[in-house]
């Protein structure tokens, strides 16, 4: 296990040096989005319509945020299960999205699409919201404003702490780490 | 005949919703605590302690342990002998639920139709389980239910034939396809007999008690223990990034069935099994 300090949006070059089973924190901006945005980003892509952001290089992030208590950025901010965006995420990754954070497992569909296009699938820890919000500093909703927590957010983040799950060699962490203490 | 009004009930439900989203029951951290010392996975180590850390900022800062603050479940035990006065028991419920969610800072997470999809934007309605007791007390179970876990749940109509290895062999496959969605270390409730709803509601109801106490039926508290050691045993460990500690408890509920059925359910949750409960 590999810690890593990395700015975000990152590109090609930096996503082929991490491996799966790296602690990784991160610094910079990512973008959060989950089922509904993703369904309206899909439908506008399908309309030749354009994002509400710039795909190249950036990262999101499946959550949607309890509401903020007055002078903080955010409430708890915790990752929500990736696979139900699987439908979705290999045309995202296809247009230069470089990486998701999410929790759980992902399909084939998604994992080639990761190789394909050099992206990373990141996990942050389930169930810590309260945590990872204390590394959020800024929040920004940009788009969808009326889908509530399910809207578009534009994060700052330090140190925001994830763990490479699937690497762009397609490596799996899910798959790896659970065969090694399985006693079956 | 003992008298308790609505607006005591709706302001309980307010702050139990509040309670529940920002605390564990002291059964629930003492079996983290114990995951944490026992896990023999360094990053699953790593991931317990910032469960522990969350926690801590969750009680101390006020924000919800998790982000998903669930859509609310509610059992209501109502003592025969009691007379709610003031307006509708159904209503005064679902008040302290808007309040709570709302007052609260919680994430509203209720869509008013499944296909529409549309946010009610107060997080009702909660689901409500009613039951007559004896005594004239009224007692309220609050528990708000995350997706993450309960969207890994199910409910498999086995043969008798199956016995005993077919049902342990359901709850196993339950947890295994679970796996990290369920956000583990993760509580499983299970309910054996009854018919299919039956069933599913004492798999809710299971996760419930305490993940200290086992069955008061010896076959039951045996099963309980195999199945959770064996559970530990799959690897998945915290997080889904392996280790030993996969759930931190396996409470089965049971009750009469029908001479051609063996239902089993499995509802699944996650680490933050939050509930509060009170009586008035």
């Amino acid at each position: 296990m590999m810690e890593r300090y990395m700015t975000v949006p990152f590109g090609e070059k930096e996503a082929t040096g991490l491996k799966s089973g790296d602690y990784v924190y991160l610094t910079g901006t990512i973008y959060t989005a989950r089922d509904a945005a993703h369904k309206r980003m899909y439908e506008a892509l399908q309309k030749g319509e354009e994002l509400p952001f710039d795909l190249k290089d950036n990262l999101i992030y499946y959550m949607g945020p309890s509401p903020a208590r007055e002078g903080r950025p955010i409430g708890s901010a915790g990752p929500t299960t990736a696979s139900r965006m699987d439908k979705y995420a290999p045309a995202l990754l296809d247009l230069g999205l470089r990486g998701m954070i999410g929790k759980g497992k992902r399909s084939d569909a998604v994992k080639e699409a990761i190789v394909r296009n050099k992206a990373v699938y990141f996990a942050a820890v389930g169930g810590a919201g309260a945590l990872l919000s204390k590394s959020i500093l800024h929040s920004e909703v940009i788009a969808y404003d009326d889908l509530g927590t399910e809207a578009i957010r534009k994060l700052e983040v330090k140190d925001f702490p994830v763990i490479v799950v699937i690497d762009p060699e397609g490596n799996n962490l899910y798959e790896t780490a659970i065969a090694a203490y399985r006693e079956e | 005949m003992r008298t308790v009004r609505t607006e005591q009930i709706t302001e309980n439900i307010r702050e139990m919703c509040i309670e529940a989203n920002h605390f564990l029951t002291g059964d629930m951290t003492e079996a983290l605590d114990r995951a944490g010392e026992s896990e023999k996975s360094p990053l699953g180590k790593q991931i317990l302690q910032q469960l522990q850390e969350n926690l801590q900022i969750a009680g101390e800062d006020m924000i919800p342990i998790c982000q998903d603050t669930g859509m609310a479940v509610v059992f209501v035990e109502i003592g025969q002998d009691v007379h709610i006065e003031g307006g509708l028991l159904e209503d005064a419920i679902q008040e302290g639920v808007r309040r709570g969610y709302t007052e609260g800072f919680l994430r509203k997470s209720v869509v008013k139709d499944p296909l529409i999809r549309e946010n009610t934007k107060d997080n009702t309605p909660a689901v409500i389980h009613y039951t007559i007791t004896a005594g004239d007390k009224l007692r309220l179970t609050l528990a708000p239910k995350g997706f993450g876990s309960e969207n890994m749940s199910r409910i498999f109509m086995l043969k008798p034939a199956d016995g005993i290895e077919g049902v342990k062999n359901a709850i196993l496959t339950a947890v295994k396809d679970a796996g990290p969605n369920a956000c583990p270390p993760m509580v499983v409730g299970v309910g054996i007999g009854g018919t299919f709803e039956k069933c599913a509601l004492m798999a809710k109801q299971a996760l419930t008690r305490p993940v200290n106490e086992h069955s008061s039926i010896p076959y039951v508290k045996e099963m309980e223990e195999e199945l959770l050691e064996r559970i530990n045993k799959t690897g998945i460990g915290p997080g889904g990034l392996g280790g030993s500690t996969t759930a931190l408890a396996v409470n089965i509920n049971t009750f009469p069935t029908h001479i051609a059925g063996l239902p089993v359910a499995v509802n699944i949750c996650c680490h933050v099994n939050r509930h509060a409960v009170r009586e008035i």
